[in-house]
């Protein structure tokens, strides 16, 4: 199963992204073989829209999760008919790092 | 004396797309009139004539009583009649509604999450594990 975070940099060490639709890397991880792929947001300036395209390009690698800080109105109807759970998280200085280790608990 | 209030009607699957184009003539006016298919009456038409579910199951899961139900959709059937005999657009929007999944929050690690697939139920928290979480409700309006 794989799981989409929401990241600030490029590397374990950065932090959760607390937009969903302009954050600046997707962490597509994967639980089983637990390989980790980053991917750079093309919306991250993106005027309007964002939301709806990063869903396109989240939902392409087939995640069934999706972690971040906060998820907009646009976005939530969709994910409900993609059947993807959203899992939100509060503290913004979590490290992708410590999400992953929590997920392989 | 006040109206009594309206009920939002529960949405649990919004649709594809946004709405149908007629296939026609090009001498006939691009930009005709449309028909306003709202939210509620796509929902509606989707349970009773592609889910197969009678009307009293159909507004148990729209949150609205059976007669309600009952008129939402003979409004939506006389809509799409409409649209195909007279060659006429739909589009779906509108309507009051809200979109549904159930939310909850996990007590240990203090995060939130949905369960998108109700016919599954969430045993523990996706993210710690934990069997600490509770229900906080439909909380997600439109």
């Amino acid at each position: 199963m794989k799981v989409a975070i929401t990241s600030t940099g490029n590397n374990l060490e950065s932090k959760l992204d607390h937009r969903f639709g302009r954050c600046s890397y997707f962490v597509i991880y994967d639980l089983e073989t637990k390989g980790i792929e980053f991917i750079p947001n093309p919306n991250k300036d993106a005027q309007e829209g964002a939301g709806p395209a990063s869903v396109q390009i989240v939902a392409s690698r087939n995640v069934q999760k999706i972690i971040s800080g906060e998820f907009g109105i646009k976005i939530k109807s969709l994910l409900d008919s993609l059947k993807i759970q959203m899992i939100v998280i509060k503290e913004p200085e979590k490290k992708i790092e410590e999400i992953i280790n929590m997920l392989n608990n | 004396m006040s109206p009594r209030p309206f009920r939002l009607r529960k949405i649990s699957n919004p649709p594809i797309i946004s709405g149908f184009k007629p296939y026609r003539n090009k001498s006939v006016d691009e930009k005709a009139e449309a028909i306003f298919l709202q939210y509620e009456e796509y929902e509606a038409l989707r349970l009773c004539d592609h889910e197969m579910l009678n009307h009293h199951q159909a507004s148990l899961l729209m949150a609205v009583s059976r007669p309600t139900l009952t008129r939402i959709y003979s409004k939506a059937r006389q809509k799409i009649a409409e649209a195909l005999v007279l060659g006429k657009q739909i589009i779906i929007e509108g309507g009051k509604i809200y979109f549904d999944s159930e939310w909850f929050s996990c007590q240990k690690c203090g995060c939130y999450f949905n369960n998108p697939e109700k016919q599954t139920e969430i045993k523990e928290c996706p993210l710690c594990k934990s069997s600490d979480f509770s229900n906080i409700g439909d909380v997600i309006n439109s």
